[in-house]
């Protein structure tokens, strides 16, 4: 059996003599779209954890005489209804958002792939019913089933990040348990059985090792999406809470105030999360590209 | 098994995984610590006030007859009372309901050929700078929160070049026309974020077709590009896209929360929303399930769409 | 329909009577990461009106890139640095796009592997066909017409049903009659065809290759024939091709390669192939040394000095040109000494059978079934099977698709569970079905080697800790003796110390089925189950592969199930044959009897269906239809739908029992005895001639 593509795999194989991770770091340095993305999350966590040092003013208690001001020398982002300085709050901004949407999808990938690894693996009852409930739950989208249990739990940081850490843990246990699957065919598998492995040795020894690199690309992916998720709710009022100068939350604050031609209390906040956003999926998408190769 | 057995066992689970949801609900409103009546009239109620709420809202009865009694009622209409408006639940969702496909419906004709079409011609032109250009606007379109996207377009649209109205709801007695172009700013950021998906789908899928033997064959036959693309290439790429259409209404019911609150619009995403502030359950529950049961039949109808079109399914096995 | 070009050559003949297809000094390389692969270097061959040219080599020798070329469909990244191609007395790379498109819907076609693959799943048989016609500007009802009677032509027995099916309600083998179909309906000047019968059961292959060569009887086409096997090439084609790393190596009539072969890679070649009737303890199999250069190495002489036995100094430094030898040609400098080639792994008969038949039998199976499904849709993979297996001994498992014997492997292996009422005995003492009710004395003596090393061996661990892992689980050493072992089990599969540390990406084929065995002989076992061991494995490599598992038998007195549709590898290495049909053990017994015959009229089928490289294969066995669905097997005897000995009544109503055959241990399922299985089937043919 041959083909064009045995050619060109043999000539691949001659490159992955040397080390294959080292050939896909530079990959993925040469792509300029996952540079700009880690450029950007790079900023950002920057931001997050050195922001309330380096800011100009303070992003909480305003100027109650310059509120509403147009950016200038003194406010670069203008200033809100508070009179407090817009450009330190959107530094400080970054903060609560890029600790509880990393916190849930590290917990909603934990849970997850512990789900998918038991699912996928033993299959029979245990899959079929627990698919059959995981599929009921992704009936419906995040922010509505977010809505329902914060209204129930109250809202608060540490609620939230349980909230879409849990409602994460079903969308990642399908990714691994389709990957499981499809490595329980493998005759590897077969060969640690008839070794008389336990099931619990099969699943985190055997199996995991490869299934890692769709679980890294799924919880990139997750993060992308836990941020978005996190904006929206607070937009909504049921994500981070007031004081803080999140960005979503400060959407919601003021949007109210474009009609009144007051811009800047929106667009740089909504600009923030845009390009954190942005960035994440850049870098998931950078990494899927660098381990598909 | 035959076709109309798969749909038999298709139809089977839907009703399984709605009557799963229906519990999940139910179960959701029953977490809160305490009961319903304390968590309507808050912590600082007199207890006797609070047991009578309770009373008279049945919340003190067993769990068990409590449900029945609530999915046995919404089986046949009636949603109960909604504790914010005091009137029948009902009507409130089937308008907002209505409301809401209407704003889908203009979102779903919008996405479905830009992000098929942007999808395959990316796969036309792969690894060359206009594929690289569609799947980065598509991935970071994708990611955008909708809000974020509605706001800037209100800004841009809406306030600065005044093309479009900010608010989706045309006046009481408007033709369809008019209704459509209110309803063309609110309905953005939803393709936006469906786009991205449906592009990528569509695109890895023609990619695949595209590889495969049977194109091969096809071209070997000396048969025009057109022909091969259009007969045999597409019907391919595009059976995957079928399925990834439909699960995507999930995604937009998320997204019709946060539009229709930002354009002022009366649908279910909105209904949910002031219910979920007003802490108004039977309206909360009742939307919930509503908007699970339309996606659940939405994905039956895209997977029995599927079953019917790819005849590996339609025809069985081996003779 | 052939245009007169400016650029068309004159042949050997008129220049009207262009050859079929003419490649000069192709150079092609693939861009990989920015960097050119060469996978063809200065090839040249030619294929004049109605030849017959077989391609051969091994994988990743260009073979079905040379293929593609010729049609001009080559992958974006694919580059041809120089060299041109003729179809037809055309310039392949000067046509245009309408030129190209005429080409290929008038003068080439191509047949390839994996048909289920090459049909579009989504439109129906009839209208694929069809469309070739309507491309030349028939109406539909015509153009079906013509498509209903192309596939008569290629034996299909009801078209018009056919035509309304989708590609995978049909089976492999029409599948591939209808691509052959297609292709030939444009008349072509040229056939490719691409390992066609690469995948297809032994019989399915033989009906196919028959049609082929038919219709290219029938048609004058010329066919450019592409194979890895180099006993279908001798069937098939007139003249062959040597291509070894992307350089044509030899080329002759394939009577005059194949019995004098003038160039040590051809040599070698045809020594690593179990020749008829050789077995293992004739002595070893030839092995070529070393491993095929990487495509885009830069090769300064020879591209085979490396292995070559025969290499010198110039060998190395200077490139051999191609030697005309009259009529056949050779890139050798030696090319005269080529068939002194030394061998590699001295013949000596260190692997002699060393079957012991004296206590009891290692291994008992009693009344096997194994049925699927549910009580409506009951497959039955396996019924009735009953053998024994001896210390030391090699138990060929043969048969086709849906014979059961994988299903064998895997209840034996207790991967899955028999029916009850089997009997299972290791050793004299019960063997429990299911591995997980095994105890670990059972579990370290039976163990198997799959025939996919990339899916047996777990990627993400080292080499080191897959053997470890199997020493730690079956055997009670402690760290230090386990060490030892290891080194020990690497050095009899001659695995080197430095591939300890690598994973099994980095390893090639025969290296990662070493590997494999060593794993599976890490607890010392009694039973080894082979599962197509050497199937996906280049030929060179095969024979160390068989060589390697001999030995380890005649050292450690270990037994074998060894599965194969190979026929030539299972003769060589088996001491016993079972021939297995639709799950029933339709023949056992010593192999060189269940060979020679009186056999069992499947086994003698499935003999006649296998070519062999010096033509001498038996009277082809012709068998009707396709192998029956397990679903719904046959009545009586489930073979006799096909059965060329069909006795009539008794055949369709009676399942026969196994009856003793030429000697003891010979057993076959058949009601016609022995002594009328001996009868040659021509006289047999010949006398019911004469009765009617």
């Amino acid at each position: 059996m041959s083909t064009p593509q045995m050619d060109m795999a043999e000539a691949r194989k001659a490159d992955s003599l040397k080390s294959a991770r080292y050939e896909r770091l530079r990959l993925l340095a040469r792509s300029w779209t996952f540079m700009a993305g880690l450029i950007i999350v790079l900023f950002w966590v920057g931001c997050a954890l050195f922001g309330s040092a380096l800011v100009p003013q303070d992003p909480f208690n305003g100027d109650l005489l310059n509120t509403l001001a147009a950016p200038s020398a003194d406010n670069w982002f203008g200033t809100d209804q508070l009179g407090r300085d817009v450009f330190s709050r959107v530094i400080v901004g970054a903060r609560d958002i890029l600790t509880v949407a990393p916190l849930a999808t590290i917990l909603g990938t934990i849970l997850g792939t512990t789900l998918g690894l038991i699912t996928g693996y033993f299959r029979g009852l245990v899959d079929e019913s627990v698919s059959r409930v995981i599929d009921a739950i992704l009936a419906l989208p995040l922010v509505i089933i977010a809505l329902m249990a914060l209204v129930a739990l109250g809202t608060s940081n540490t609620t939230v990040v349980i909230v879409i850490g849990v409602f994460f843990a079903p969308i990642v246990a399908r990714t691994v348990r389709s990957a499981v699957l499809s490595e329980r065919e493998l005759d590897y598998v077969a060969a640690a059985q008839l070794r008389g492995e336990n099931a619990f040795y099969i699943m985190f020894a055997e199996i995991l090792p490869n299934v890692i690199p769709p679980i890294l690309v799924e919880s990139t992916v997750r993060l992308g999406y836990a941020i978005f998720t996190v904006a929206t709710l607070s937009f909504i009022g049921f994500g981070i809470q007031p004081p803080s100068p999140d960005w979503g939350l400060a959407v919601s604050e003021s949007y109210g105030l474009i009609n009144g031609g007051y811009w800047w209390t929106v667009m740089f906040d909504a600009c923030a999360i845009a390009s954190l956003v942005v960035g994440v999926n850049l870098v998931a998408d950078g990494i899927q590209g660098a381990l598909e190769s | 098994m035959s076709f109309s057995g798969l749909l038999l066992k298709r139809l089977l689970l839907s009703v399984v995984t709605l009557w799963l949801l229906s519990l999940i609900v139910f179960a959701g409103a029953q977490l809160l610590p305490g009961d319903v009546g304390r968590a309507i009239l808050g912590p600082l109620a007199d207890a006797r006030a609070v047991a009578n709420l309770n009373h008279q809202l049945g919340a003190d009865r067993p769990l068990v007859v409590q449900y029945l009694d609530w999915i046995g009622h919404f089986v046949i209409g009636d949603m109960s009372m909604s504790y914010t408006f005091r009137s029948p639940v009902a009507p409130f969702i089937i308008n907002a309901m209505l409301n809401s496909l209407k704003l889908a419906a203009v979102a779903f004709a919008l996405v479905v050929p830009l992000g098929i079409g942007g999808g395959v011609w990316a796969a036309l032109h792969v690894g060359r700078p206009l594929d690289r250009l569609i799947s980065v606007i598509g991935l970071s379109a994708t990611v955008l929160p909708e809000f974020v996207t509605g706001i800037v377009l209100i800004m841009i649209f809406g306030v600065w070049l005044d093309w479009l109205p900010i608010t989706a709801t045309a006046p009481a007695d408007a033709d369809p026309l008019t209704q459509i172009y209110y309803l063309l700013l609110p309905s953005l950021p939803l393709v936006f974020v469906l786009f991205g998906y449906i592009a990528r789908m569509a695109r890895a899928g023609t990619i695949e077709a595209l590889d495969a033997d049977y194109t091969r064959t096809a071209v070997l036959k000396g048969l025009p590009r057109r022909t091969v693309l259009w007969r045999h290439v597409l019907r391919n790429a595009l059976l995957p896209t079928i399925t990834v259409i439909a699960t995507q209404m999930g995604y937009l019911i998320g997204g019709l929360v946060v539009v229709e609150v930002l354009f002022h619009y009366e649908g279910i995403g909105s209904l949910i929303y002031i219910a979920a502030r007003g802490k108004d359950f039977p309206m909360l529950e009742a939307g919930i399930l509503s908007i699970g049961i339309v996606y659940t039949f939405a994905t039956l109808a895209a997977d029995l769409l599927y079953s019917a079109l790819n005849p590996r399914i339609r025809f069985g096995a081996v003779e | 329909m052939t245009m007169t070009d400016q650029t068309s050559i004159a042949s050997t003949g008129p220049a009207a009577a262009a050859d079929a297809l003419v490649i000069r000094d192709l150079d092609l390389a693939y861009r990989v990461r920015g960097k050119d692969r060469q996978v063809l270097r200065g090839v040249s061959l030619r294929i004049g009106r109605g030849e017959a040219y077989g391609l051969v080599g091994e994988s990743g020798c260009g073979k079905s890139t040379a293929a593609l070329a010729a049609v001009r469909y080559l992958p974006r990244n694919g580059r041809v640095r120089s060299g041109s191609i003729l179809v037809d007395g055309r310039d392949l790379f000067k046509l245009g796009g309408a030129d190209l498109r005429h080409l290929r819907a008038n003068t080439v076609s191509m047949v390839y592997q994996d048909p289920g693959r090459a049909l579009n799943p989504s439109i129906r048989v009839g209208r694929q066909v069809a469309e070739i016609f309507v491309l030349k500007g028939m109406p539909q009802a015509e153009a079906f017409r013509r498509a209903a009677e192309m596939l008569r032509r290629v034996q299909i027995a009801d078209p018009t049903s056919v035509m309304e099916r989708y590609p995978h309600q049909l089976s492999g083998g029409m599948q591939q009659r209808v691509a052959i179909a297609m292709a030939l309906s444009i008349n072509p000047r040229l056939l490719i065809l691409d390992e066609p019968t690469t995948g297809l059961d032994a019989t399915v292959e033989a009906e196919v290759l028959d049609l082929v060569a038919k219709l290219r009887g029938e048609y004058e086409t010329s066919v450019l024939f592409i194979s890895h096997n180099l006993a279908v090439i001798a069937r098939m084609c007139d003249r062959v091709g040597v291509l070894y790393a992307g350089t044509l190596v030899e080329e002759g009539t394939t009577a005059e390669v194949f019995a004098n072969p003038r160039h040590p890679y051809t040599v070698g070649l045809l020594r690593c192939l179990p020749r008829r009737g050789r077995r293992k303890d004739h002595g070893r199999l030839d092995t070529i040394p070393g491993f095929l250069p990487t495509p885009g190495a830069v090769i300064p002489g020879c591209v085979f000095a490396e292995r070559c036995g025969l290499a010198t100094d110039r060998c190395h430094q200077e490139a051999p040109p191609l030697h005309d030898l009259g009529g056949r040609s050779s890139r050798c400098h030696y090319h005269e000494k080529a068939s002194e080639l030394p061998r590699t792994t001295p013949p000596d008969l260190s692997a002699q059978a060393v079957v012991s038949r004296e206590g009891q039998p290692v291994l008992r199976v009693e009344k096997l079934n194994k049925s699927f499904g549910t009580a409506q849709h009951l497959v039955q993979a396996l019924r009735d099977v009953s053998l024994e297996l001896w210390p030391g001994e090699t138990l060929g498992l043969v048969g086709e698709s849906g014979s059961g014997k994988t299903t064998f492997a895997r209840v034996l292996m207790g991967l899955t569970g028999p029916d009850a009422g089997a009997t299972l005995e290791l050793d004299g003492k019960p063997l429990a079905g299911r591995v997980k009710e095994r105890t670990n004395e059972a579990l370290k003596s039976l163990q198997i080697v799959f025939q996919n090393p990339d899916s047996a061996l777990n990627r993400s661990h080292t080499i080191r800790r897959l053997i470890d892992r199997s020493l730690r689980k079956l055997t009670n050493l402690p760290s230090a003796a386990r060490l030892d072992r290891l080194i020990a089990l690497t050095r009899a599969v001659r695995l080197a110390d430095r591939y300890l540390a690598a994973r099994p990406r980095q390893l090639s084929g025969g290296l990662k089925q070493r590997v494999a065995i060593a794993r599976a002989f890490a607890g010392d076992p009694r039973i080894v189950v082979c599962d197509e061991p050497t199937s996906a494995l280049d030929v060179s490599v095969q024979a160390a592969i068989l060589n390697l598992l001999a030995e380890l038998q005649s050292e450690r007195k270990v037994s074998y199930v060894f599965i194969s549709h190979d026929l030539g590898t299972v003769r060589y290495l088996s001491d016993r044959i079972a021939v297995l049909y639709l799950g029933r053990l339709m023949e056992i017994g010593p192999a060189e009897r269940v060979f020679s015959g009186p056999h069992h009229p499947y086994t003698e089928a499935l003999l006649s269906a296998v070519p062999t490289i010096d033509g001498t294969a038996p009277e082809r066995v012709r068998l009707k239809g396709e192998i029956p669905s397990a679903i719904n097997p046959p009545s009586g005897c489930v073979f006799h739908t096909r059965c060329p000995r069909q006795l009539g009544e008794v055949c369709r109503s009676q399942e026969p029992p196994l009856l003793p055959g030429a000697e003891p241990g010979h057993f076959i399922r058949c009601h016609i005895p022995v002594t009328g299985l001996a009868v040659d089937r021509r006289e047999l043919k010949s006398a019911q001639g004469a009765a009617e």
